[in-house]
């Protein structure tokens, strides 16, 4: 068995945030990267992010995942493990993992959890087909392998991820044929989807996939129109020819070491699924146990980042390595989440934060 | 459509290094040329670059098939390339269920399609 005083689940923007504020404090952590290297899916958004300078506004993904590797690496009080999986939780904050040093346990005093999301899929004939990738999977292949992921593609949802990796594809060459989305007004914000009409790209709004079509991949894919109650109105299907079909219709929180530890789980729609309930002091309802970034809820890596940093310093505070200043700290913290909450693309996570706020007081 | 004519020839291991799936030009990214890897795909002599995954390297070749369901024994191909899915599950080096998305290409590596589950033992 293992010894140290925090692990921290995940090397993305929450994983990492966190890290970075309880080394501050001169707490000894170890952190679990899956992958090869730190970043999470920051490494592979080419775009320059919004938001205020506090959460890098204007800066590519890239360079933010950089940025935060650099800020962790100055301080030695984190260690880094990347190619291992935690794949357990178990009763007194032991975690067990699996990488290179094959099968371990680990025993820690306080546990974040950082663990991101899995993309969501959408059930229409053929869809297993190969060719037909999440939104993530595509920019992996074109921005972290350079691979083209197709030649020409029909784009399924017109959210932020649909938009923006629908220009990245047309920054990489491929012939975006159009983006589609099942609701009757684009979802994401207006600049990226200008950006792409600029181009000549079409978003049609009230149509879905109706099914995919080929031998042994992807070669078109069958839309059709939907009327006010969302049913598919015949006589409107339209053929479009493509080898790659992507879905960009949202994520759902990797909460399942959480459930497997024993936290209190609830199933709120808005947050994206099973999200853990809210316990003393920003921990779930385990002590010690803290969850950050998508994993507590679909968001940006913006409010992520600003999540990390809040269980970093919550479990610093909790291991006795608080700073002089940290309830104040924390409190512009949460200030500052809740300004990147403001507004109508907030409002979804502020409904699904409320309602599980009242599960707490349940 | 072209292109899947194209990839059928891949597949069929007429075209060798798949090059032609390789971005070159990128107004944000910069992609250099990196150094080939050989591998074998079903038992053909097949080449990667430094970097890929098992599965970058084979969807620049277009082999988009990676694994099998289990019950139809439908092509699957990848669907979230950070680990989630199990969609691109092969055997390689004779362990199946290794998931091609996470690994990264090595020399000599043997990756082969698996039928359903993979053979365990």
């Amino acid at each position: 068995m293992i010894h140290t005083s925090l692990s921290i689940v995940g090397g993305g923007p929450a994983g990492l945030c966190a890290a970075i504020e309880a080394s501050k404090r001169g707490v000894d952590s170890i952190l679990f990267e899956r992958f090869d290297q730190l970043g999470g899916q920051l490494v592979k958004q080419t775009h320059k992010f919004f938001g205020s300078q506090r959460q890098y506004a204007g800066t590519r993904g890239f360079d933010i995942a950089s940025k935060l590797e650099r800020e962790l690496h100055e301080s030695n009080q984190c260690q880094t493990k990347l190619n291992t999986t935690v794949v357990g939780m178990y009763p007194n904050h032991v975690l067990t993992v699996s990488g290179p040093e094959g099968y371990q346990k680990i025993q820690s005093e306080a546990i974040i959890v950082a663990s991101g999301a899995s993309e969501r899929y959408l059930v229409f004939e053929n869809n297993d087909l190969p060719g037909i990738y999440g939104a993530g999977a595509v920019q992996t292949l074109m921005n972290q392998y350079g691979v083209l992921p197709g030649k020409r593609v029909v784009m399924v949802g017109s959210g932020n991820i649909g938009l923006i990796v629908s220009y990245q594809l047309l920054q990489a060459g491929v012939d975006v044929a159009c983006v589609i989305d099942a609701a009757p007004k684009i979802g994401g914000y207006l600049v990226h989807a200008s950006k792409l009409r600029r181009r000549g790209v079409p978003i049609q709004t009230s149509r879905t996939i109706l099914r995919a079509e080929g031998k042994s991949q992807v070669e078109r894919v069958i839309t059709i129109g939907l009327d006010q109650a969302w049913r598919p109105i015949p006589g409107t299907e339209e053929t479009l020819e493509c080898d790659l079909l992507c879905l960009a219709v949202g994520l759902s929180p990797l909460t399942q070491l959480l459930s497997m530890g024993g936290a209190s789980m609830r199933q709120i729609q808005e947050l994206g699924g099973v999200v853990a309930v809210e316990g003393n002091e920003g921990q779930t309802t385990l002590e010690g146990i803290y969850v950050a970034g998508d994993a507590a809820g679909i968001e940006e890596a913006s409010s992520a980042m600003v999540e990390g940093r809040i269980a970093g310093i919550r479990a610093a505070m909790q291991l006795g390595h608080g700073l002089p200043d940290d309830n104040h700290t924390l409190q512009q913290l949460e200030e500052e989440l809740q300004g990147l909450r403001r507004g109508p693309f907030g409002a979804k996570t502020r409904i699904g934060l409320d309602k599980l706020r009242e599960e707490k007081h349940a | 459509m072209g292109l899947s004519n194209e990839s059928a020839l891949c597949y069929d291991g007429n075209c060798e290094s798949g090059e032609n799936m390789r971005i070159e030009e990128h107004p944000i990214l910069t992609f250099e040329v990196k150094k080939e890897i050989p591998f074998t795909f079903d038992g053909k002599a097949v080449v990667g670059r430094e970097g890929d995954t098992i599965a970058s390297a084979l969807h620049a070749l277009g082999i988009l098939a990676l694994s099998n369901s289990i019950r139809q024994h439908r092509h699957r191909g990848l669907y979230c390339a950070i680990g989630n899915c199990g969609s691109c599950h092969m055997t390689v080096n004779h362990v199946a269920n290794v998931r091609t998305c996470m690994t990264k290409l090595e020399a000599g590596m043997i990756v082969e399609s698996q039928p359903g589950k993979g053979r365990i033992l």
